[in-house]
């Protein structure tokens, strides 16, 4: 049985129709091409597929697509207007080495993306808390870590942090 | 991972969710926070024929002091009982349980009423609502009732809901003066099940004498555990190294954990007895 749904996708509205099996990250990716969100694990564990539902950070890969129906979406790809300055924590990851082979990016952003909303001045405690549901296998976490609070130095408007290797 | 195909409702009153449920019967299961259903379905070991969604319910979600109780809506977020000013100022234990329950984009997504209605003895709530003397508010087509929590988990997945019922609220008595709680569970990685978790709630008299305790026990026996004598080895005596060594001593041997990839029961049965020892000491160290 198709169900009717609507929902807001970085700004643009889709009407879809939608197996209710469907996952909401099988949405994204598929009928919407949306590639920049990713499946990593399948199972709620890696964050890859981590998008903001009405504002909030959420694995797209435990929520049906008809949940979606009436809700607000943000993918990386709505996190920057095409061709225009990145976000602050889209440059953070650039200057810090924040990604090697860049699989858990855009689900390492979009949660810090909820994390720095709720919190400016993060300690190092508390956005190492903050991405614990996002696994990275390459980089050790320091420079993602390093990219977060750069990127919070950078949205309270204050001078960012040096981007020197730090070799811990 | 796609789950078998299922039929979905999304109900926008407790009434008509109510008369949904009627009428698929067994056939049905209720959609809340989905942390636990959407992946059990994916794996195919849950192959409902027709989802209720109930988030878009109305008067499910709320956090209110009244007569005495704190209420907590079902579909009240885990994000929500971390961060609640009321839940701070009489149960520092959530503030524990939260911050240690999956990660926080499931935090987001997963209540506390699916926490409970799952049954399942490795969730971290239910320890929790034995410690507190929580009771289980359940509206089905013959209005609501009360379950205590120690009549509320029957067995493997198995609660005290009936076909029909959905869970609406969880109510706990507000502690008096001189009370302090505290959650802890041995983890091997963020997210992951408990090893065991020790849920405690001690109030403690101008004499220092423990008056009423409250200890749970997660993911070490089929169903969540009271450790009853534990319990009993603290309530008319002062909180000394003796008696919650005894407490301790009680509730490892009262447990029934399994052997498995976390450890041996062995091991598990020393973990709950360290865990009690930090617990309590945590509680009575929280009595203001």
């Amino acid at each position: 049985m198709l169900k009717q749904i609507k929902l807001t996708v970085n700004g643009q509205e889709h009407s879809l129709e939608v197996e209710p099996r469907l996952l909401l990250v099988h949405l994204i990716r598929e009928n919407l091409t949306l590639t920049g969100t990713h499946i990593g694990c399948d199972t709620s564990s890696c964050g890859a597929c981590t998008i903001l539902m009405d504002g909030k950070s959420v694995k797209s890969c435990t929520i049906l697509a008809v949940q979606a129906n009436g809700k607000s979406i943000q993918t990386i790809e709505g996190l920057a207007p095409e061709g225009g300055p990145l976000h602050p924590l889209q440059d953070g990851f650039k200057e810090n080495h924040g990604l090697q082979c860049g699989f858990c990016t855009p689900g390492m952003i979009m949660r810090s993306v909820e994390l720095l909303e709720n919190n400016k001045n993060p300690t190092e405690d508390d956005i190492r808390w903050g991405i614990s549901g996002n696994l990275c296998r390459c980089t050790g976490y320091n420079n993602i870590v390093k990219s977060i609070e750069w990127a919070a130095a950078k949205m309270r408007g204050e001078e960012t942090p040096s981007t020197e290797p730090q070799f811990v | 991972m796609i789950a078998q195909q299922f039929d979905y409702e999304s109900p926008g009153t407790l009434a008509e969710a109510i008369s949904l449920l009627q009428k698929y019967g067994d056939d049905a299961k209720i959609l809340s926070g989905g942390h636990s259903l959407i992946p059990m379905m994916k794996l195919r070991f849950a192959s409902p024929e027709v989802l209720i969604d109930i988030n878009g319910i109305p008067g499910l979600s709320h956090i209110a002091e009244e007569a005495g109780t704190v209420k907590i809506g079902a579909l009240t977020r885990e994000v929500e009982i971390e961060h609640s000013d009321l839940l701070k100022k009489y149960f520092p234990i959530f503030a524990d349980v939260t911050k240690q329950i999956a990660d926080p984009q499931v935090r987001n997504r997963g209540t506390i009423g699916g926490n409970l209605a799952h049954g399942d003895a490795a969730n971290d709530h239910p320890a929790v609502m034995l410690a507190l003397n929580a009771t289980v508010i359940a509206t089905g087509f013959n209005g609501v009732r009360s379950i205590p929590i120690d009549e509320f988990f029957f067995g493997f997945y198995q609660t005290a809901l009936q076909h029909g019922d959905i869970l609406t609220e969880i109510q706990i008595p507000i502690p008096p003066e001189g009370t302090g709680s505290a959650y802890h569970k041995l983890e091997r990685k963020v997210g992951d099940y408990a090893t065991a978790g020790c849920a405690v709630q001690l109030t403690v008299d101008g004499n220092g004498i423990c008056t009423a305790a409250g200890i749970g026990l997660t993911n070490v026996n089929a169903t969540p555990l009271r450790a009853a004598r534990s319990e009993q080895a603290l309530i008319g005596k002062p909180i000394t190294a003796e008696t919650i060594a005894e407490a301790a001593k009680f509730a490892s041997e009262d447990c029934n954990p399994s052997s498995d990839l976390r450890g041996s029961d062995e091991y598990k049965r020393h973990c709950v007895g360290v865990l009690i020892k930090r617990m309590v000491l945590l509680a009575q160290e929280r009595i203001k």
